[in-house]
């Protein structure tokens, strides 16, 4: 099945002020489509905190977002330093992030499966030095 | 709970949105930490937080918050104020510490949804 729509966003490096715009578009474009709150809420979460990411560890990337007729999928990834130890990563709690982003309130450790939670699938691939691809897809229905 | 009726318990200022304070809110959340506002705090439409950034009211927005209110007697920038603006998010603060603040407004009846807060 193709998809209905197709987008994709660039995601800066390092840039707090914008971080979040692109989950904040997708958010609209779902909000404009008429797709139930409960998902709306669930992908607004799962994309923002995997875009949060790219800002903060992966040195910026891009977000691939298609939407079907009965699901949503979002690709987030990069090419930054990429993932040591997956399964550490996505303990909650752990956390690799700075001093200062914790001053923002963020870095807890909580991101990766947070993003799982609000997922029906969730893929994490990563490889140091090669980056990382966060695939998320949530069912509209 | 109208967002007029909290704005007086708290002796709030009103930052953004003044056209909406008929808003009616019934549970909130308080939180510094926007980890824990993404992971815990799913039902609730009003945070309380003494931190001050854009990504408080990023966070709002993702999570369908709809009053932030900045404690510690701590203001939003223009810069947070124009996109709260943007998103039809309210904005508030009070001279009051965190602690205070939340205890009031339970005290009246909002209530803290979230992870075995029920």
């Amino acid at each position: 099945m193709s998809s209905i729509i197709k987008k994709e966003y660039d995601i800066p490096a390092n840039d707090f002020s914008l971080a979040g715009e692109a989950s904040s578009n997708v958010r609209k474009l779902l909000t404009q489509l008429g797709v139930y709150p409960t998902v709306i809420k669930r992908t607004s979460i799962a994309m923002y905190e995997a875009e949060l990411n790219v800002v903060i560890h992966g040195n910026g990337g891009k977000a691939r977002v298609e939407i079907f007729e009965d699901k949503i999928e979002i690709l987030v990834y990069d090419e930054g330093p990429g993932i040591e130890d997956i399964e550490l990563a996505m303990k909650e709690g752990y956390s690799t992030a700075p001093d200062f982003i914790r001053e923002m309130g963020f870095g807890a450790g909580m991101g990766l499966s947070n993003i799982k939670k609000n997922s029906d699938r969730f893929v994490l691939e990563s490889e140091p030095n090669k980056g990382t691809r966060v695939y998320i897809t949530i069912y509209l229905y | 709970m109208e967002v007029k009726q909290i704005k007086e318990l708290i002796t709030g200022e009103v930052h953004t949105c003044a056209d909406r304070m008929d808003i009616v809110i019934k549970s909130a959340c308080g939180a510094d930490l926007m980890s824990d506002v993404m992971a815990f705090s799913k039902e609730n439409a009003m945070l309380l937080t003494g931190l001050v950034n854009p990504q408080v009211i990023r966070t709002a927005e993702m999570m369908d918050i709809q009053v932030v209110v900045f404690v510690r007697g701590k203001k939003p920038t223009a810069e947070m104020c124009e996109l709260a603006e943007e998103k039809g998010i309210v904005l508030l603060s009070t001279e009051l510490t965190m602690f205070t603040a939340c205890g009031i407004l339970y005290k009246a009846g909002i209530a803290g949804k979230g992870s075995g807060c029920e």
